[in-house]
C-alpha cells in the first residue's frame, strides 16, 4: 500500500488514534487528567504542559506508549484509502479465493457432521445441566462424554494438500519441470528471506551475542551473561516498557521473569474489567452448549491428555478453549486475517439478516491439534483469566496465521516456502535424496510448523523458541528451526530409503536444543 | 469525500514488441497505456491512483501545452514526470503485485499543470508472469478543496514545544505531518465507516442462539 513516507505516517497516526479512541485506556487517561487538576503542581497558565508532565511521571504515558506499540505490532500498516477492506485481509485475489474454498469445505464438513449425528450446532442448556456444569467447572476433564462419533473437522495433512495445490493463475505453471517450478511442494512465488537476510533479521541470535538456551548452560559461569541478563530483565519489568521487553526477549527470558515479560509484550494487565469479561464468557459457556465444545473435548483428549508434559493441565485447557469459542472480541482479528468467520441463522429465520449470527461466536473452528497452542502457556500462567487473555492475544497475533491461506511473511504458506527454499539452497543433496525416495521434506515438517512445535519439543526449549517469536513479532523462526532440524539429522536422513524411515528419524525431537541448532544453521554453516 | 476523479479515456495496454506479434513467442515485457481527457482538455494533476496487476516498474510521461496557449493550437511536448517507479521490489515474487498505489504531484520530476494526455509505460522484466497491467486508474486534478469535516481541534496542535532530539536526521517535519494528519483523519473516518459494525459482546439474538446449520454464502 504505497503512500509516500509522510502521508503513510500521518495515516498510521490517525488510524491508531481512531482505534484507541473509546478504549478503557482512553477513559482512564481522561479520568487521571481530570483528577490531576486538584494537584498543586498543575497551574492554569501552563495547564497542558503540566498535565502532560504529570501523566509522564505517574507512568500513564508509558501505558499509552505500550498501547500504541501494541497496535503497531498487531495491525498491519493502513491500506491505501482506495483499497477495499479485503485488501487488508489478503492483497492477492487468488489466495482469497483459495481461502474461501477451503473454508467452504470446512463448513460442509461441519454441517454433514451435524446432520449425521442429529446434533444442533448450538443449544441452550436446561437449568439442571447448567448447575451441574458450574459445579464441575474446575474438573471438566473427569467427564467422559461419548466422542466416538465426532471426528476432527480437519487435520494438518488435509490443509497441506490444499496448500500444495495453490496456484497463481497468472504464473507460468508449466507441467514441464523448469527453473520456474519449485522443486518442493509449494508452487507460489512468494518472497522469502534468504540466509544473509535472515542473519540480519535475527541479528541478536548471532555467535557474539549472549543467549538463554546456550550461555546459561551449566558449564558457563553465570557472571559471563546470565546474571547481567537477569538484572536487565528486572529493570525492563520495573520500567514497564513493552518495546524494551520485546527487544529483551530476543535473547531469551529468564524462567522467573517470563510470565511477566510476555504479559508486558502482549500488553495484558489483567484489570478488574478483564476478569469480569472472563467471568461473562464463563457464564456464556454455562448457558449455551456448542457442537464446537465436543470438537474441543475430542482434540484435548487426543493430544494434550496424551502428552507427558501437558496432561496435568487438561482442565485448564477446557476452561480456556470453551471461553475462547464464545468470545466475540476475537472477531476483530478477521479485519487483518485472510479468513472469514462462518455465518449462520437462528433456527427458522434463514436468510433474515437481523437473525444472522457468527458460529462459533469467536468465528474460529478448532482443528486437530488446536489445543496445543494453549498447553505450553499453562506452565506460565495459573490464574484462568490471565491465562485466557494471554492465549487470546497470542492467537490473534500469531497462531491464526498458521491455519489460514495468505501471502503474509508469517503466514503458513510463506513459512513452508521459506523452509523448502532454505533446505534446497543449503542442503541440496539431502533435499534431492529425500525427494527421490518420495519423502518431500515439507510432508514431515509441516505438522511441526502448524503447531509452532508445541508437543514436539521439550517444554523449556519450546518456551525459548516462543520467546523469539514474541521478540521478533514473526513466525519465520519456525521455518528456520525446521530446516535446522533437518540439517542436524542430515547424516541419518541420507541413509533412509522411504518416507516412513525418514519420519522415524525425525519422530522424536524432545532431546533437541533449539538455540544451538538455530545459531549453527544461521551463523556457523559454510554456505 | 468530495474529490472527484477526472473522467478519462483509458486505452487498453498495448505491448511493445519487436518482430511479428502473432508468431513471436517471447513475452514483450513492456506495455503502454494511453490516457486522454476528452472533456477537460488540459488538467493539472494532483494524484494518480491505481491498482497494480503484476507490473514491476512504471514510467509516466505527460503531454503538456504551454500555459499561454489557451486555444490548444501551439506545440505540445512530451515530458517524463516519473521514471522507473518501482511497484514490485522483486519482479519474480508476489510483493506489491496486486497493491494499490498513489503517485502525488510532489513526487513528479516536472511540473504537471496543463496536461493534455498521459502515457504510462509499464515494464515487467520477469518472464514468469503471463499478463501484467494496471487497473482502476483514477486521476485527481489539482485544486479540489480538502473537505472540512469535523475533526478535533487538538489535531491542529500536534507539534510539541520542545523539539525532540534529532536521532537520525531522517524524521519527517512535524509541521508537515500535522498538516497531513488532518486530511488523513478524514480518510480514516471514511475507512472506519466501511468496516463492519463494532462488536458489543453478545453473540446471541435476544437471548436465543439456536443455530441449525452453517450458511455457505
Amino acid at each position: 500500500m504505497m503512500l509516500d513516507q509522510d502521508s503513510g505516517l500521518s495515516l498510521a497516526i490517525a488510524h491508531i488514534v481512531q482505534r484507541l479512541k473509546g478504549s478503557s485506556l482512553h477513559s482512564q487517561l481522561e479520568r487521571q487528567a481530570r483528577v490531576s487538576l486538584h494537584k498543586p503542581e498543575i497551574k492554569l497558565e501552563s495547564l497542558k504542559e503540566d498535565i502532560k508532565e504529570f501523566l509522564k511521571e505517574s507512568g500513564w504515558e508509558k501505558k499509552l506508549q505500550n498501547a500504541v506499540y501494541s497496535e503497531l505490532n498487531v495491525f498491519p500498516s493502513p491500506c491505501h484509502p482506495a483499497a477495499p477492506p479485503e485488501q487488508m485481509k489478503e492483497p492477492l485475489a487468488y489466495m482469497r479465493k483459495a481461502q474461501g474454498s477451503w473454508e467452504k469445505r470446512i463448513l460442509k464438513s461441519l454441517n454433514s457432521m451435524c446432520t449425521e449425528l442429529s446434533i444442533p450446532l448450538a443449544r441452550k442448556r436446561p437449568i439442571s445441566e447448567q448447575k451441574e456444569l458450574l459445579n464441575k467447572w474446575n474438573e471438566m476433564g473427569t467427564d467422559e462424554p461419548d466422542l466416538s462419533l465426532f471426528r476432527p473437522v480437519y487435520a494438518p495433512k488435509d490443509f497441506l494438500e490444499v496448500l500444495m495445490n495453490l496456484r497463481n493463475p497468472n504464473y507460468e505453471n508449466g507441467d514441464q519441470p523448469s527453473s520456474r517450478n519449485h522443486l518442493g511442494l509449494i508452487q507460489v512465488p512468494l518472497k522469502v528471506k534468504d540466509i544473509p537476510e535472515l542473519k540480519e533479521y535475527f541479528g541478536e541470535l548471532g555467535l557474539n551475542t549472549g543467549q538463554l538456551g546456550i550461555d546459561d548452560s551449566a558449564q558457563v559461569p553465570p557472571e559471563l551473561f546470565e546474571n547481567e541478563h537477569l538484572r536487565i530483565g528486572q529493570k525492563v519489568l520495573t520500567e514497564q516498557d513493552s518495546a524494551a521487553a520485546q527487544q529483551y526477549v530476543r535473547q531469551g527470558c529468564p524462567t522467573a521473569l517470563r510470565a511477566e515479560l510476555w504479559a508486558l509484550i502482549l500488553n495484558i494487565s489483567n484489570q478488574p474489567e478483564d476478569i469480569l469479561y472472563y467471568e461473562q464468557l464463563k457464564s456464556n459457556v454455562i448457558q449455551h452448549d456448542l457442537l464446537v465444545d465436543s470438537l474441543i473435548y475430542k482434540d484435548v483428549k487426543l493430544t494434550a491428555s496424551n502428552d507427558d508434559y501437558y496432561f496435568v493441565f487438561e482442565d485448564y485447557l477446557y476452561q480456556v478453549l470453551f471461553c475462547f469459542s464464545r468470545d466475540t472480541s476475537v472477531l476483530e482479528h478477521f479485519t487483518y486475517s485472510s479468513a472469514t468467520p462462518p455465518k449462520s441463522y437462528i433456527r427458522g429465520k434463514l436468510g433474515m439478516e437481523e437473525y444472522a449470527v457468527f458460529y462459533p461466536p469467536s468465528g474460529v473452528i478448532p482443528f486437530h491439534g488446536f489445543s496445543m497452542y494453549v498447553a505450553p502457556l499453562c506452565f506460565l500462567y495459573h490464574e484462568p483469566s490471565k491465562l485466557y487473555q494471554i492465549f487470546r492475544e497470542m492467537y490473534v497475533r500469531f497462531f491464526f496465521r498458521l491455519h489460514s491461506i495468505s501471502s503474509h511473511p508469517s503466514g503458513i504458506v510463506s513459512l513452508c516456502l521459506l523452509f523448502e527454499t532454505l533446505l534446497q539452497t543449503h542442503l541440496p543433496q539431502l533435499f534431492y535424496h529425500l525427494r527421490e525416495i518420495g519423502a518431500q521434506p515439507l510432508r514431515i515438517s509441516f505438522k511441526w510448523m502448524v503447531r509452532a512445535f508445541s508437543g514436539y519439543l521439550a517444554t523449556d526449549q519450546l518456551l525459548l523458541l516462543w520467546d523469539r517469536i514474541l521478540g521478533y513479532n514473526s513466525l519465520e523462526i519456525l521455518a528456520v528451526l525446521a530446516a535446522a532440524v533437518f540439517a542436524f539429522r542430515a547424516v541419518n536422513l541420507m541413509e533412509v530409503t522411504s518416507l516412513a524411515a525418514a519420519e522415524a528419524v525425525l519422530a522424536d525431537l524432545s532431546t533437541l536444543k533449539v538455540m544451538p541448532l538455530l545459531q549453527i544453521f544461521l551463523f556457523a554453516t559454510v554456505t | 469525500m468530495a474529490r472527484e476523479p477526472v473522467p478519462c479515456a483509458v486505452r487498453a495496454a498495448v505491448a511493445l514488441q519487436a518482430g511479428d506479434v502473432q508468431t513471436d513467442l517471447a513475452l514483450p515485457g513492456v506495455a503502454v497505456i494511453d490516457v486522454a481527457f476528452p472533456q477537460a482538455g488540459a488538467v493539472g494533476l494532483q494524484e494518480i491512483v491505481f491498482k497494480n496487476f503484476y507490473t514491476a516498474f512504471l514510467t509516466i510521461r505527460v503531454q503538456r501545452r504551454s500555459p499561454a496557449d489557451v486555444a490548444g493550437e501551439g506545440p505540445r511536448k512530451w515530458v517524463t514526470c516519473l521514471r522507473n517507479y518501482c511497484l514490485m521490489p522483486n519482479p519474480h515474487t508476489e510483493e506489491g503485485s496486486q497493491d494499490y498505489f498513489s503517485v502525488f504531484r510532489h513526487q513528479m520530476l516536472c511540473d504537471v499543470d496543463e496536461v493534455m494526455a498521459i502515457r504510462m509505460i509499464l515494464r515487467q522484466p520477469s518472464p514468469v508472469w503471463l499478463h501484467f497491467t494496471i487497473e482502476e486508474l483514477q486521476i485527481y486534478p489539482r485544486g479540489q478543496e480538502s473537505p472540512h469535516k469535523d475533526f478535533p481541534s487538538w489535531l491542529s496542535h500536534l507539534t510539541s514545544r520542545e523539539q525532540p532530539a534529532n536521532l537520525h536526521g531522517g524524521l519527517p517535519n512535524p509541521e508537515k505531518v500535522s498538516a497531513e494528519v488532518q486530511q488523513m483523519w478524514v480518510l480514516t473516518e471514511m475507512i472506519h465507516a466501511n468496516r463492519a459494525a463494532a462488536r458489543i459482546g453478545r453473540f446471541d439474538v435476544d437471548g436465543c442462539y439456536d443455530v441449525n446449520l452453517l450458511s455457505y454464502t
